[in-house]
């Protein structure tokens, strides 16, 4: 009962591929059955996840978020996608009208190619590849351009100044991202997303054999995941819109569904970067605990992105943004150096037999260089109580 | 020649035109990210998939990404008022069908094209990884020690001189 639940999407793919004759007709359709579920699943969980975060950032600001359109505003994002569709579509005059039209699509794009290679569950991954992670990354890659495509082509000068934040940042966040994710590629020995998380498919009686659970994989899931709020323009590091500043950052001069277009980038690239640090460092569709099994791998994995969603909504609820040099500062002088010294780590760990020393060995590893660069970086700086001229 | 590889070599060289001749720089380095896509299509097409991924890692993410830096940077952007032919493209012409011409018969005379081409080799990650630590670490290691010798050169050369002030 269990494994056909498990197995539920992978024999309804079968069981349609069946009606249709074999031969070049069916591995078109195999291939359509495996993108049309990603095509579904995550637009969906974007409108949920709109609807989440109004409402939990209306619970952490003390109001009640939307609660108009339907029973407790469910339907607020329904309304949202007809209002999108309906607003007219606007370009400015002086617009490179084609490189104008064509950045929201190249945005899209790779954010939807990115899901092929995530294994959302026991043998369902719509693309097996050898070199799973480095295509995830080469598309991410891509997102960069458009962002300057968008900002450039707007003839906007808070555009242009707002998409080269975000190339700064992108650029700055990728380098802490590739890395922490290569601790777990040189344990595992392989790229390839689906082997990685059969790797993570033990349970030693306390704890699941997830990396997150090791020193250098706690240290690495959580560089990656700042690193990858960074990535997908999220609070704390939102400055590219930073609303206050540059009003809307690159996508200022979008409206309409070329707006709805850049939103859905951005969530769907912040669920594609969390899925990866699920596949990474969390056990990707794995079960907790053993006697948790019977409950489908699927639902794991998206309970997981789920919990990693609200995290996300409750930092944004609680952290201010941060500055231009502070952002910089924390990439390339603490997360890189750290990261780096957190490769050795995992080298380390993958050298010394299993044990007690292995694991003190580890955590020295990691306290250390935490503690020395910590202490390093705020030797210079002058950290007092903040005084203001006017608002005291 | 398939079909896909005609697609893909269209793609490219249409895009490599049009880097050489859009009026708009930005649009050029545009059209040069695509034309470094078709490339990595191309190694695609031929099962190099490592190759095909970082050609899109390296060279849309970060080269093109270079390219418009410095572009917006150094001026500003605005296409200009004349043509951009001249008299001087039939000599650039003529060094570029020469070096060309010296290119392809150096190659076609090479001991790489009288090879026969391997049957079905699988060239996984793990193998290019494996020869790279192994039988050409030593190329690894001067092209690290080289990068980052410009690295540091960059940083220098970018640090606010103190010393005048």
């Amino acid at each position: 009962m269990a494994e056909s639940l498990d197995q539920i999407f992978v024999s309804l793919k079968r069981w349609l591929l069946g009606f249709v004759p074999a031969g070049d007709v069916q591995q078109l359709a195999s291939a359509i059955l495996s993108l049309l579920p990603i095509l579904i699943v995550f637009p969906t969980l974007f409108a949920i996840t709109t609807l989440l975060e109004r409402k939990g950032l209306g619970r952490i600001q003390n109001r009640y978020g939307p609660n108009r359109v339907g029973p407790f505003g469910l339907l607020q994002p329904a309304a949202d996608g007809l209002k999108a569709l309906t607003k007219e579509d606007l370009v400015p005059y002086a617009a490179d009208k084609i490189v104008h039209f064509l950045a929201p699509v190249v945005l899209v794009i790779p954010v939807f190619l990115s899901f092929a290679v995530l294994p959302v569950g026991r043998n369902m991954v719509a693309v097996d590849i050898d070199a799973g992670l480095l295509f995830f990354f080469a598309v991410g890659a891509a997102t960069e351009l458009s962002v300057f495509m968008a900002g450039w082509s707007s003839r906007n000068k808070y555009a242009l100044l707002g998409a080269m934040r975000a190339i700064a940042q992108m650029v700055s966040y990728e380098i802490p991202l590739i890395l922490s994710s290569v601790g777990v590629v040189m344990i595992v020995g392989t790229l390839s997303p689906v082997k990685i998380v059969e790797a993570q498919g033990t349970y030693n009686g306390l704890l699941p054999d997830w990396f997150v659970f090791t020193p250098w994989g706690l240290v690495g899931f959580i560089i990656f995941m700042i690193a990858a709020a960074a990535e997908s323009n999220r609070s704390p590091f939102d400055l590219p819109e930073g609303e206050s500043e540059i009003i809307a950052g690159y996508f200022i001069e979008y409206s309409g569904f070329k707006f709805a277009l850049f939103f859905l980038a951005e969530y769907l690239g912040m669920f594609a970067i969390s899925g990866l640090g699920i596949t990474l460092f969390l056990g990707g569709w794995n079960a907790p605990a053993e006697w948790l099994t019977w409950i489908p791998s699927w639902a794991w994995f998206f309970l997981k992105l789920l919990a990693i969603i609200l995290v996300f909504i409750w930092i944004r609820g609680t952290v201010p943004r941060l500055r231009m040099d502070q952002l910089m500062n924390l990439a390339w002088k603490f997360m890189i150096p750290m990261v780096l010294i957190n490769l050795v780590g995992a080298a380390v760990w993958h050298f010394m037999q299993p044990g007690l020393a292995r694991w003190f060995v580890s955590i020295v590893l990691v306290l250390g260089p935490y503690l020395w660069l910590g202490k390093t970086l705020f030797q210079h700086q002058h950290l007092a109580k903040r005084t203001y001229r006017f608002a005291d | 020649m398939t079909i896909p590889f005609l697609i893909i070599a269209i793609l490219t060289i249409a895009a490599a035109v049009a880097a050489m001749t859009l009026r708009n720089l930005v649009h050029c380095a545009l059209a040069m990210a695509v034309a470094f896509g078709g490339l990595a299509l191309l190694y695609l097409q031929l099962d190099a998939q490592f190759v095909g991924f970082t050609q899109v890692l390296v060279y849309i993410g970060a080269v093109a990404i270079l390219l418009v830096f410095a572009i917006l940077l150094t001026r500003g952007g605005e296409a200009p008022e004349k043509s951009v032919f001249s008299v001087s493209w039939l000599w650039g012409g003529a060094v570029t069908v020469a070096v060309f011409a010296t290119l392809a018969w150096a190659i076609k005379n090479s001991f790489a094209s009288q090879l026969e081409p391997a049957a079905n080799v699988e060239a996984t990650v793990k193998q290019i990884g494996d020869a790279l630590m192994t039988k050409f670490v030593l190329p690894l290691e001067v092209m690290g020690l080289l990068l980052t010798a410009a690295l540091i050169g960059a940083v220098i050369i970018a640090m606010r001189d103190e010393m005048k002030k």
